[in-house]
């Protein structure tokens, strides 16, 4: 089992999501997030002042699944949430030891 | 003769500059961090009861009443004793009772402009004391200097709605605020963004349409001179908006709302000593001005490295002082022969007399307002603790917020 945090642009959520239906990933879960990486921040100015703000808005996608699933997932993000500009984000994938349905006690990849 | 056109139009214009004072408090809520909105719009809205206090009890006849040397007024009229529903001195058509009213208004507003220097750090105790110290001992002499038959009035400097009174006055006070109580903790280290630029924008609105009331209503009865100053006050603020605007975009890249925001009112300011005595077109050159020598007034504070958080001393006291000078410049009797023909009508005095108002205002309102800081600072203390600041004023002052999101 795997997870894949994927950090992407937040208005590219619903064509990932939607994807991610289509090909039968059952669940995720999203958070709206801050940070930078290459992209860098964005300046704001308030009477002339200018203000360089570090971190800025993207959207984080956290799914489990079964590893042989990862490749075709991994693939799908990355087609959909692409822009070919800076800051279209990052996939992470990290390995899973084990989890639970918590109403049913099933474990391993039928919890999931 | 009591004139109900008049009255009529002097009560509208009295309820028209109270709006003021909360649309300040919203012009100022917004550019606040969102932890300190609700301590920030008290301090204006609190003005609106402790100033009318204040003004019933002695500070209407120390402003205006009977003169003691050029100075101060007696307390002859204290308790409002003799203001009657009778014209008084300076009107002869509206109740000298709504003439007290009207500046009562003019009193409530000019603390509440200060705040903006001292915001999201002061004390709310040492605050209400500074505001009774302040109005008391700067207000109201300044205030019967220049027209309740002190001395500045005498000598023929023009205020038509209080440049000097208000603005250079406030202005002035609130640099010395801002020196003294000093930095906000992490200034220019972290960005002191506004939380809700939307609130300034809706303020700087109730501002210019209370504004109408605070310079047309100076006419004192509705004719001639009350249409005059309508019309400049418009014309005034519209031109300095745009032309705040162009200078940002100029020297900064974009036109911004807060740009927008704050050079309206910086328009208003300067068009305030000049409303009544200028023509229209003269007021657009004073309005593009004010936009753009505010707009650059601001880099003060980055280069004199004082915290002034909202910008009083560039908008209030640089606009205000650029009013005055400009009524000096471009005052001219065909508009009002009330006034006075100034510079550019070929009375070079008048120019002087506006230099000396403002630089005595400036003088005396600095000196005292730092001896009345330090006084604070010694006694009841001026600043609130580094966890305080950090928390919020808002918790720690008032315990509650303005936001729960």
């Amino acid at each position: 089992m795997k997870k894949i945090e994927a950090i992407i642009k937040p208005f590219k959520l619903d064509a990932v999501k939607d994807i991610l239906n289509e090909i039968g990933i059952q669940g995720m879960t999203v958070s709206e997030v801050k940070g930078y990486g290459r992209q860098k921040g964005h300046k704001e100015i308030y009477r002339g002042a200018e203000y360089i703000v570090d971190f800025i808005p993207k959207v984080k996608i956290e799914i489990f699944l079964a590893s042989d699933r990862v490749s075709q997932v991994v693939k799908e993000i990355c087609r959909v949430a692409y822009t070919g500009k800076v800051g279209d984000g990052k996939i992470f994938i990290l390995p899973v030891e084990d989890s639970i349905r918590i109403r049913t006690g099933e474990k391993g990849a039928d919890a999931l | 003769m009591i004139n109900a056109g008049d009255t009529s139009f002097m009560l509208i214009s009295s309820a028209l500059v109270m709006f003021m004072t909360p649309g300040l408090a919203l012009f100022y809520g917004g550019m606040v961090r969102h932890k300190n909105i609700l301590s920030t719009l008290v301090q204006s809205f609190i003005c609106l009861g402790i100033v009318s206090i204040i003004w019933i009890c002695y500070g209407y006849s120390m402003a205006f009443g009977p003169d003691i040397g050029s100075f101060i007024g007696n307390l002859d009229w204290a308790f409002l004793n003799g203001v009657s529903l009778s014209p008084g001195p300076y009107a002869d058509s509206i109740p000298h009772l709504l003439f007290c009213c009207f500046q009562l208004m003019f009193a409530i507003i000019t603390p509440a402009l200060i705040t903006g220097a001292f915001a999201e750090r002061m004390k709310f105790s040492a605050f209400l004391l500074f505001t009774v110290l302040w109005t008391t001992l700067v207000y109201l002499p300044v205030c019967h200097w220049v027209w309740g038959g002190g001395w500045i009035g005498k000598m023929g400097a023009l205020d038509f709605a209080g440049g000097t009174v208000i603005h250079i006055n406030s202005g002035t006070a609130a640099l010395v605020c801002a020196l003294m109580i000093g930095k906000r903790k992490g200034w220019r280290k972290e960005p002191f963004m506004p939380h809700n630029l939307s609130l300034t924008v809706l303020g700087a609105g109730i501002l210019w349409f209370g504004w109408f009331g605070f310079n047309a209503g100076s006419a004192l009865s509705a004719g001639e001179t009350a249409s005059l100053a309508f019309m400049n006050t418009q014309l005034a603020a519209g031109s300095a908006a745009v032309s705040w605007i162009i200078s940002e975009w100029i020297l900064h890249g974009k036109p911004t709302t807060l740009g927008a925001a704050s050079g309206a009112v910086a328009g208003l300011v300067a068009i305030t000593p000049p409303a009544g005595f200028v023509g229209p077109v003269s007021s657009v050159i004073i309005g593009l001005l004010a936009g753009v020598i505010c707009y650059l007034a601001i880099s003060l504070k980055n280069r004199f490295n004082y915290d002034d958080a909202l910008d009083v001393v560039a908008v209030h006291g640089i606009g205000g002082l650029w009013g005055a000078l400009a009524t000096g410049l471009f005052a001219s009797a065909a508009m009002n022969p009330g006034g006075a023909n100034g510079l550019f009508f070929g009375n070079p005095k008048l120019l002087g007399f506006q230099f000396i108002g403002a630089l005595a205002t400036i003088l005396f309102s600095a000196v005292v307002t730092a001896i009345i800081l330090k006084g604070i600072d010694l006694t009841v203390g001026l600043r609130i603790t580094d966890e305080d600041e950090v928390q919020g004023l808002d918790l720690s002052q008032h315990s509650e917020v303005g936001f729960s999101l």
